[in-house]
């Protein structure tokens, strides 16, 4: 398997992020305040996996996804794409860094152009990179066909009268288009109804072999993250509350929060069904988030140094590792219920 | 394994709603546009102004601007003067016929300019960034905080009357709105996932503007610049019913509905005529102005 | 015990210059005092048109209505106006998916609430102060008292959930319609204000139908399960029995697709195709394209009911078969 556009070698992970950051500022009720939509996050995305990124609205993980693609400008921190930086003198350029990453969208029907056929849209990427317009156009029903619609019964179609399962095919195709390296689903099969998610899932999994990709799994849904992801990253208002191996993350959470989040999942068994919600609340809003960890006002072990001090996310060395940034993990830092 | 080659292949045989006819939105608007009679009726009125405008010199009786002392202000059918003549004995019907010459041009050229300018500025500051627009939107709020007619005629009357500078009056009167409603327009597309996604591709600004803005702004753009044509006409005739539009002897009905009206005692129904005229023609515009504007709101 | 819910063959179709709809087409259900029924389906099943028809809260000029629906014995569709209005909020109470749509947005949660039970109740202002904040209290909002005082926008999205259940609950009503109540709803929050539901049902014993596309929500609540399938009620069941032993195949796949705990080493098995086009149903049985059993029959004439058991029904030529085969 050998990849002429693998400049770093296997070994090198695609992508490096290092304490990303980005801070809104918001105005209202006469004073200023900061979103701190993203606020140091750091991960390594290696080459040919999925890494899962789950959170409630609010924790940042969309303005994640644009920060990586460069679609907002990170106030702060660091985005390493196989080995090159973005945007730095020596490394890859933002027009580089597209050309390699892609995204798909939530929303499959406001990320197509109404007044466009859908294969004209798909072909809009290739077009742009510096193919003619009919080659360009080749290239689209080419990537109809593979994600499974009838270029000659859908191409010239417009998004309106396509069913959002087949939209969202046509987004994929419009993302695969330009040949990338890595896809950023950003909630891609979140709108979808069950039975078409089914299918949409499957024709991912086969795309990610063809295709040799790498990707960005952003959800809100634990179960299809756990079914897609080969490792996991949980966030909470704009910061890594865990991050570990998919399996790990799903049968031994160590973060109240991602114990929180897998306890609410509906149990699917109506004779064993939740009695006690895992915790109480609605997630603070991100302006202004609470100090110290910012779960402590929602969390069951919270104590005064919660408050204080904002636990470190452990020391992550590899891709098995797994870490999460709370103080009863951390030795010495001063909660009662430290693990020794 | 052959679950995984059948899959993408289930989709081909999706062949969902077969008998939905695939169009394209414009043929979408025709079509709507032909099964509405209404609207049919009034283009075909607004169709015979235009052919009237253009073959004046064919279906005018007389020259409009032959004057004649002894048949000043002469009723209905006299001597072959079918409408009458006006006050210097001009023929009404051929000075009619002529002005519809002066007011389609009016009416259109203005909007036509102001669609140019004012929707470029529109989707350059609902465009670019924050700074530009401000510079843009701003400036077009100082002309927007005058009152139109009174625009106009500032304008018009600092720059001197004449069918030209009028024509230019009016463009300016028009473009702020044209500019604000290109902004809109533009600002809603702007924020729509798709153009993310156009961005995502490495596309520069002005491909995207070209292939994914200007597409979707088009539309309404072009139905208020036809809301705008019977707006134009009116202002037109009122510029030149106060002498600041159509200079004279030139036949351009608001000029002569101002001049006939000294005359109202005496032929009150030649009078009527220009407003008549004014009245039909801006309400034609109007109706099919709105014809298309529901044509084009199809669903998308 | 008699129904507090009775629907016989109603059907709706939207009537438009250039299609009819066929949104429902021929629904049957009962609902007993106190029970939960789960509608169950995905967008364009009709469930959620299913709901609006039974407030009559769908636009009268371009729904044709048929079939019957009775509530507490009233023929929903025969009401005028001011029994129609006297029937909102006052036996029946609906919930929504987005708070705002239901919340206005220039009032304080205190003033909406108190306005609807003086309306309804006849109580005086400060009666029916008191119990708006008993009712905000009953919904576990904290600090009630404050929380009056606010407009909907300062509310966080499971806050203002709630205060919509509050306003729903203000007339005591016997019936609630809860159209998919938590789905924009994060997930921490949905599994607290499914508690919360849940619980006030039972304690209310209000009857309930509550329409989700989330086997998960519905498995957390429902007590019968009904699936819908454009516009028909495809299967109809008590909730652990659907779950555990679905017999009609578009329940089947529903469940299979759903993910959840499958093994990542293999697909999903997923439903083939796409729903139907609601404008042109197809003459039978409207899963028929999608199904693997699918039998010449099938795509011939719409089955009828059949009941395996007193509390299951499913609308498959199958489903007699696999009985027949039992009985033997």
């Amino acid at each position: 398997m050998s990849d002429a556009r693998d400049v770093g070698g296997p070994a090198q992970p695609l992508l490096i992020a290092r304490d990303l950051a980005k801070h809104f500022q918001v105005r209202g009720g006469g004073r200023s305040a900061h979103v701190r939509a993203v606020d140091g996050v750091s991960f390594t995305l290696f080459k040919g996996e999925t890494l899962g990124i789950v959170g409630e609205s609010g924790c940042g993980k969309s303005t994640l996804a644009r920060l990586l693609l460069h679609l907002v400008q990170r106030d702060a921190g660091e985005l390493i794409f196989d080995g090159e930086p973005v945007g730095a003198p020596h490394g890859i350029t933002v027009a580089g860094l597209r050309r390699h990453v892609q995204m798909v969208f939530q929303d499959s029907y406001s990320s197509l152009n109404p007044r466009m056929p859908v294969q004209d849209s798909v072909a809009f990427g290739p077009f742009v990179h510096g193919r003619s317009k009919p080659d360009a156009r080749r290239v689209a029903r080419d990537m109809l066909v593979k994600v499974g619609l009838n270029p000659d019964l859908f191409g010239p179609r417009y998004p309106h009268e396509l069913s959002g399962g087949q939209k969202q095919r046509v987004n994929i195709a419009r993302a695969l288009a330009i040949e990338p390296r890595m896809v950023i689903l950003d909630e891609a099969v979140s709108a979808l109804d069950k039975s078409v998610e089914a299918q949409v899932l499957n024709l991912l999994r086969a795309l990610k072999q063809q295709f040799n990709l790498t990707y960005l799994f952003i959800s809100h849904d634990l179960n299809v993250v756990r079914y897609v992801s080969d490792r996991v990253l949980v966030m909470y208002l704009g910061r890594v509350v865990e991050l570990g191996p998919s399996e790990a993350i799903f049968t031994r959470p160590q973060h109240p929060y991602t114990r929180a989040l897998l306890g609410s999942r509906p149990s699917m068994d109506p004779r064993h069904r939740i009695e006690e919600p895992p915790i109480t609340g609605d997630p603070p809003s991100p302006i202004d988030p609470p100090s110290g960890c910012r779960f402590h006002t929602r969390c069951p072990f919270a104590e005064a140094v919660c408050a204080e001090r904002a636990p470190e996310l452990g020391e992550w060395r590899e891709r098995a590792s797994h870490v999460a940034a709370c103080h009863m993990l951390e030795p010495g830092s001063g909660h009662s219920r430290t693990v020794q | 394994m052959s679950q995984t080659a059948t899959l993408p292949i289930a989709g081909l045989n999706d062949d969902a709603p077969p008998a939905l006819r695939v169009r394209g939105y414009w043929a979408n608007v025709g079509h709507r546009l032909r099964h509405d009679p209404v609207t049919l009726c009034f283009a075909a009125v607004v169709l015979l102004i235009v052919l009237m405008a253009i073959f004046a010199p064919l279906l005018a009786p007389f020259d409009p601007y032959k004057e004649s002392v002894v048949l000043r202000l002469k009723p209905f059918g006299y001597r072959g003067h079918t409408l009458g003549t006006d006050e210097l004995g001009r023929d009404l019907l051929s000075r009619l016929i002529y002005g519809a010459r002066s007011s389609l041009l009016m009416g259109l050229v203005p909007v036509c300019i102001a669609t140019a300018l004012g929707g470029t500025l529109g989707v350059i500051g609902g465009f670019a960034g924050r700074r530009v627009n401000a510079i843009i939107m701003r400036t077009m709020d100082v002309f927007y905080a005058f009152p139109s007619v009174l625009l106009a005629v500032a304008i018009s009357g600092a720059m001197g009357g004449g069918m030209a500078n009028g024509m230019a009056a009016l463009a300016l009167v028009f473009i702020p709105a044209m500019c604000r409603v290109a902004e809109t327009a533009t600002a809603q597309v702007r924020s729509l996932d798709f153009i993310e996604a156009a961005r995502a591709t490495g596309a520069g600004r002005l491909a995207i503007v070209r292939y994914h803005v200007l597409g979707n702004v088009l539309g309404p753009v072009f139905i208020y610049a036809s809301s705008l044509v019977s707006v134009s006409i009116l202002l037109a005739s009122g510029l030149s019913f106060l002498g600041l539009g159509v200079k004279p002897p030139t036949p351009d009905w608001g000029l002569m509905l101002s001049t006939l009206r000294q005359s109202i005692y005496i032929v009150p129904l030649s009078c009527a005529l220009p407003g008549a005229a004014i009245f039909v023609t801006s309400i034609c515009f109007n109706l099919v102005s709105d014809g298309i504007r529901s044509a084009m709101d199809v669903r998308l | 015990m008699t129904a507090l819910v009775e629907v016989s063959d109603l059907s709706v179709r939207f009537v438009t210059r250039e299609a009819t709809v066929h949104a429902v087409n021929g629904v049957s259900f009962s609902v007993r005092p106190g029970e939960v029924l789960c509608i169950l389906g995905e967008s364009g099943s009709g469930k959620s048109v299913t709901l609006r028809a039974m407030m009559r809260l769908l636009p009268p000029r371009r729904t044709r209505i048929d079939g019957t629906i009775r509530i507490d014995g009233q023929d929903v569709l025969a009401l005028d106006k001011r029994r129609l209005r006297e029937l909102r909020g006052g036996l029946v109470s609906m919930i929504f998916q987005e708070p705002m749509t239901a919340l206005d947005p220039v009032y304080t949660i205190g003033t909406q609430i108190t306005e609807t039970v003086m309306r309804h109740k006849g109580n005086g202002r400060s009666a029916a102060r008191a119990r708006a904040l008993e009712l905000l209290e009953l919904v576990k909002i904290p600090e009630a008292e404050r929380r009056l005082a606010n407009y909907p926008h300062e509310l966080s999205g499971g806050l203002r959930q709630r205060a919509m259940i509050a306003m729903a609950l203000s007339c005591g009503p016997r019936l609630l319609l809860a159209d998919e109540p938590t789905t924009a709803l994060d997930a921490t929050v949905q599994i607290q204000v499914l508690i919360l539901l849940r619980r006030l049902q039972r304690e209310l014993g209000m009857g309930t139908i509550f329409v989700t596309h989330d086997l998960g929500v519905a498995s957390e609540i429902a007590d019968r399960i009904a699936v819908m399938y454009a516009g028909r009620i495809v299967e109809e069941g008590p909730v652990a029995d659907v779950l555990r032993a679905p017999m009609h195949p578009y329940t089947q796949g529903l469940l299979a697709s759903t993910v959840h705990g499958q093994s990542r080493d293999g697909e999903i098995e997923a439903i083939p195709g796409s729903p139907p086009d609601m404008r042109r149903l197809p003459s039978g049985c409207a899963f028929a394209p999608r199904c693997i059993h699918a039998q010449p029959a099938c795509r011939t004439t719409m089955p009828e009911p059949r009941w395996p058991s007193p509390d299951r029904m499913a609308r498959c030529v199958r489903i007699d078969d696999a009985a027949l085969v039992a009985a033997e």
